[in-house]
């Protein structure tokens, strides 16, 4: 049960995601950007928030042209797991593991909050913890996070029963209130909350933490 | 040789910022501002001298980095 957790200069959120997985079990390595292979063995690539490259160009843009990030596409066409939270949900939309794009949000202000998210599908390795249709409080913390996508890839990702998330009320613009969504083959997700935000007693909740249990559960049986 | 790039929001992508500037436009008085669509310019300096081969190379930097194709276009220009 390996966990990457990828640094770039900028990424913030990096400690806190390593110690969410940890908790669950994992055994976690950092890997710096420059790297450009993973540790042997790694199940899980998880890439954190923050502001990777200062938001340069384009929030995650910089980051997903990095070296460390063309064996993260190699570990994910491997069928390998992959999990963006904030900043890393907008890189892997720029690497174009997952579909759509996020803009700034439509209020224009950075958001900091916990908001109630709906669990949409349970049928993946990160939500199999949840119901599909249950409430779970998650805090978002950022200034783009509008998912953006067409009628037809919200039709599509509808169709697949790849939409994660939804925000119980929608607090940035997003398309069909999508707060997160999967893969094709459902092993990589991107979502704008931030789970390991919300994963011990003192965090304040722990709905977030079923999501680093069902992962470290899905690794171990692997 | 120099390239300039322009990045723009596609058509019929909702811009948040292009219309904040509307709307703070439209506060100081300035009337008849019916839409606003905020892009970015990008300029880079060249070693190719050949105006065929610059404009080709810069088309795939904007395809690979400089435009996210998904919610922008680009337009390059030689100058």
């Amino acid at each position: 049960m390996k966990a990457a957790v990828l640094v770039f200069p900028g990424s913030n959120c990096d400690r806190d995601l390593a110690v969410a997985c940890r908790n669950a079990g994992m055994q976690v390595n950092m890997v710096w950007h420059k790297d450009s292979t993973l540790p042997e063995g790694t199940d899980l690539v998880a890439i954190p928030g923050g502001f990777s490259f200062g938001d340069y160009l384009r929030c995650g843009a910089i980051a997903a042209r990095s070296p460390i990030t063309r064996a993260v596409i190699e570990h994910a066409n491997r069928g390998g797991f992959v999990l963006g939270i904030c900043n890393g949900f907008q890189v892997l939309t720029e690497t174009g593991l997952l579909p759509g794009a996020l803009m700034r949000n439509a209020g224009i202000k950075f958001i900091c909050k916990t908001l109630d998210l709906i669990v949409e599908t349970s049928d993946s390795a990160f939500t199999a913890g949840y119901r599909k249709g249950q409430r779970i409080a998650i805090p978002v913390a950022h200034h783009d996070g509008n998912y953006t996508a067409s009628d037809d890839l919200v039709a599509r990702l509808r169709d697949e029963d790849r939409i994660a998330f939804t925000y119980a009320e929608n607090p940035n613009g997003s398309t069909a209130d999508i707060a997160g969504v999967l893969s094709e083959n459902r092993r990589v997700l991107g979502m704008m909350p931030h789970p390991e935000r919300m994963a011990e007693a003192a965090h304040g909740g722990t709905d977030g933490a079923a999501m680093f249990r069902s992962l470290a559960d899905a690794m171990a049986s692997a | 040789m120099k390239a300039r790039v322009h990045v723009m929001l596609k058509d019929g992508v909702l811009d948040p910022q292009g219309e904040a500037v509307r709307h703070a436009l439209g506060t100081l008085g300035f009337e008849g501002v019916e839409g606003v669509r905020q892009g970015k310019v990008i300029e880079l300096d060249l070693a190719e001298s050949d105006a065929g081969k610059a404009k080709e190379a810069v088309t795939e930097m904007c395809e690979k980095l400089l435009a996210n194709t998904v919610i922008e276009s680009y337009s390059v220009e030689l100058v």
